[in-house]
């Protein structure tokens, strides 16, 4: 995005609707968006323009984006990218619980942490693959329900132990989450396997990692310091026959 | 060794003067109840594999066919009854839950059969509508309340919140693509827009060759949050958040993966035989506030162009519940009984979870009145809905208009078999086996959804002229039309109303 043409907002003191529709009214620019502080859904279900947003956007920042590319100068706060379906949501701090909360398409990149339930319930059709990459560590519950997608956690920071919180993937049923790591899960659910990643692995991890120190400015070189782990559903067993037929 | 033999539940009773062994009953049979037994050039059955669908009897074309009852098999018991011996069996040898469809069969209070309406003699004259215009239009949705609203200039404020309108207040209640065939979802498609209402996408997404008729189209998000982005939001007329469902509340769904075939996938945007799992919670939902922030995402996403609807289960604090979501932004509120259908539910929970819908909707209507809040919303009641009449009691009780869904099925040829988790629908409905799903015709089912309504619409006319009353909104939480008749006192206090006599 090109700050010399983008038209800028200062959000200061705006209540969320007038802002959001502020930004609707400029469906196709780049907007900079100036002391922004919590106001909620910003730029919900935009398909085009970039938003650069400086201060702290408030919870579901990008819900159900549909194209546009979102860029955070700072943290972000609860249900980032809820629902999203394409564009690019760029976090140059932290991103609050529920980040990518069914996300079915596009891409996140954190550079710092996610709080719990990140990347819960991301599904996947096709071609449309979301991608949900976070620099530091996650809270709990990581990949919950997880369906489809692709979730890399490089745990910076985390390296003394596992990243994540507690049930890292329960009732995961597809995708995968790449994990950098040299701890194994505790407590994992009996339904998801843990194992080092491979090289077909390796090919989707490395061109993420690659776009990610890129967009943060850390040399790769400080990624590979570690291994990478791969957490997927275990679907040999799954088909234990919970139900039985009644009237 | 322990048999587990359950008697069969039904029994085929072919009278053979009649049959002409053409063998309809075995094409038609997906339960492959019926056998041709080639040695003897004449039909057989297996008892077992029948659920009392009545397909074959209707199909028979010498009425050679009934489907009986089987005589209890076990000792008389009024406390360990036949089927509670059964299901106990069935779980012996399992070790699984049990799963049902349909709504509870069992005998719980039906309070529509226990409230009667009124009707005028000599002092307010009884209107006929054949002859006089009856206005039966209802508008759904939030309104500005009784105090006008003026504008920093002075004027009157005339805008209205977005609201759905209906032509008669019923609707098709939510149902999924998946849970039900393509040719189930075109009828009721269809019928919503000859009859100027609406029908549900339920939480499976839009079926692209459905959005067509985005404009009588209510869009569902639930928790699995399937087939929903924003060209989807943007189609419905109204979209509505699933928190819950009468037949199996605090449960979610799951759709098994053999049955997401590929035209499922597409809509619900899932790979194919994976399975959809809609979890119970919205995880991202804990609280009143928490709502608020999905409802307001909603609303942004569309730019507060459509209104949102926050659909729950009648359970236990129903009113308080109520009152929270009217406050949390959200237009409509539709409040699921706990006799309502379902594709698949844990019996258990069908039979045992919820209350009846009549006691919930008396209840909320009133706390949101108590509270000067009912005119935030709009009130739709659903969970077993089965006629007119009990539309008029809903409606009398402080619904703006009611939900149907098992109703709609039986005019498309459901018969109540309650065997819909089984996939193998003989009707054509509850299914997505091709063979069985083209036995639906979708231009004669809506044909007969348009019916079923023009016909009820006709009937409500007839009530209200009765009762003196020539438009809907006059019968709205008007409980003096209605009086109980074998209820004790505490049930009159929650539903509002006299006893008979009084
Ligand atoms: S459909 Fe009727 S007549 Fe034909 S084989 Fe079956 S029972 Fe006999
Ligand atoms: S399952 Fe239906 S079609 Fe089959 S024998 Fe029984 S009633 Fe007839
Ligand atoms: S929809 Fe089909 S399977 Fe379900 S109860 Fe009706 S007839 Fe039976």
């Amino acid at each position: 995005m090109s700050a010399v043409t983008a038209t800028t907002i200062n959000a200061a003191g705006m209540e969320f609707r007038e802002l959001n529709d502020r930004i609707a009214q400029n469906a196709e620019k780049d907007l900079v968006l100036r002391d922004v502080l919590g106001q909620r859904f910003l730029a919900a279900g935009r398909k085009s323009g970039g938003l650069e947003i400086h201060g702290v956007p408030g919870n579901a920042l990008g819900a159900y984006l549909n194209g546009a590319e979102i860029t955070v100068r700072g943290n972000a706060q609860d249900a980032t990218g809820d629902t999203m379906n394409a564009g690019r949501v760029i976090i140059h701090g932290s991103s609050g619980d529920a980040t990518g909360y069914a996300m079915r398409g596009g891409e996140i990149y954190i550079k710092g942490r996610v709080g719990h339930r990140a990347g819960i319930h991301m599904k996947a059709y096709k071609t449309n693959i979301p991608h949900l990459v976070v620099g530091g560590g996650a809270g709990s519950f990581l990949g919950e329900y997880q369906a489809g997608g692709v979730i890399l956690l490089l745990g910076l920071g985390c390296e003394n132990e596992f990243p994540v919180g507690y049930y890292c993937g329960t009732g995961m049923h597809g995708g995968k989450i790449y994990i950098r790591t040299a701890h194994p899960p505790k407590g994992l659910p009996p339904h998801v396997r843990f194992r080092p990643a491979d090289g077909e692995d390796s090919a989707v991890i490395r061109p993420l990692v690659k776009r990610w120190c890129a967009l943060f400015g850390v040399p790769e070189d400080d990624i590979y310091t570690q291994p990478f782990q791969v957490l997927e559903p275990d679907t040999e067993g799954a088909d234990v026959q919970h139900y039985t037929a009644n009237r | 060794m322990i048999h587990d033999y359950i008697y069969p539940e039904f029994e085929v009773a072919r009278d053979y003067d009649k049959c002409v062994v053409c063998r309809a009953c075995e094409r038609q049979c997906a339960n492959e109840a019926h056998v041709y037994k080639e040695k003897y050039d004449k039909m057989t059955c297996i008892n077992e594999n029948c659920v009392n669908c009545h397909r074959c009897v209707t199909i028979c074309p010498t009425h050679a066919l009934k489907i009986v009852r089987s005589g209890d098999t076990y000792k008389r018991n009024a406390n360990w009854q036949n089927w509670i011996i059964n299901e106990l069996v069935r779980q012996a040898g399992s070790g699984a839950a049990l799963l049902s469809s349909m709504g509870t069969p069992e005998p719980y209070p039906v309070y529509w059969d226990k409230l009667l309406i009124n009707a005028s003699q000599v002092t307010n004259p009884s209107i006929d509508p054949l002859r006089e215009p009856m206005e039966v239009r209802m508008r759904l949705g939030a309104t500005p309340g009784t105090k006008p609203q003026r504008g920093a200039d002075g004027r009157l404020k005339t805008q209205l919140p977005p609201s759905l309108n209906l032509s008669v207040p019923i609707m098709f209640s939510a149902m999924s693509y998946g849970s039900i065939s393509y040719n189930a979802h075109s009828s009721l498609a269809q019928a919503a827009q000859q009859l100027g209402i609406y029908y549900n996408t339920g939480e499976g997404g839009l079926h692209r060759d459905f959005e067509q008729y985005g404009g009588n189209t209510i869009v569902q998000v639930a928790s699995g949050r399937f087939g929903v982005h924003q060209g989807y939001l943007d189609m419905g007329a109204a979209i509505e958040i699933k928190m819950g469902q009468g037949a199996k509340p605090g449960i979610g769904g799951h759709l098994p993966g053999k049955k997401i075939v590929e035209d499922i996938s597409r809509t619900r945007m899932i790979p194919e035989g994976t399975d959809a799992i809609s979890p119970a919670p919205h995880h991202d939902i804990y609280s009143i506030e928490d709502l608020r922030q999905l409802v307001y995402s909603l609303k942004e996403a569309t730019r507060y162009t459509k209104p949102v609807i926050v659909k729950i289960a009648a359970v236990h604090n129903i009113a308080a519940i109520a009152s929270g979501i009217a406050r949390s932004g959200a237009d409509i509120i539709a409040i699921d009984g706990f006799r309502g259908g379902t594709g698949a539910a844990p019996t258990r929970i069908r039979n045992s979870v919820g209350i009846p819908i009549e006691l919930a909707l008396a209840a909320v209507d009133s706390r949101l009145r108590e509270e000067g809040i009912r005119h935030r919303v709009g009130l739709v009641a659903g969970g077993s809905i089965r006629n007119s009449a009990d539309v008029v009691k809903a409606i009398a009780l402080g619904a703006d208009a009611v939900y149907i869904a098992t109703g709609a099925l039986l005019a498309l040829g459901c018969h109540l078999c309650r065997s819909c988790h089984s996939g193998k629908c003989n009707w054509g409905i509850a299914t997505q086996r091709p063979d069985l799903v083209k036995r639906l015709n979708p231009e004669i089912g809506a044909q007969r959804l348009v019916n079923l309504v023009t016909a009820w619409e006709r009937e409500i006319k007839e009530m209200m002229g009765g009762m003196g009353i020539n438009a809907i909104e006059a019968l709205r939480g008007n409980r003096a039309m209605l009086r109980g008749v074998g209820l004790n006192e505490t049930e009159l206090n929650i539903l509002g109303v006299k006893h008979a006599g009084a």
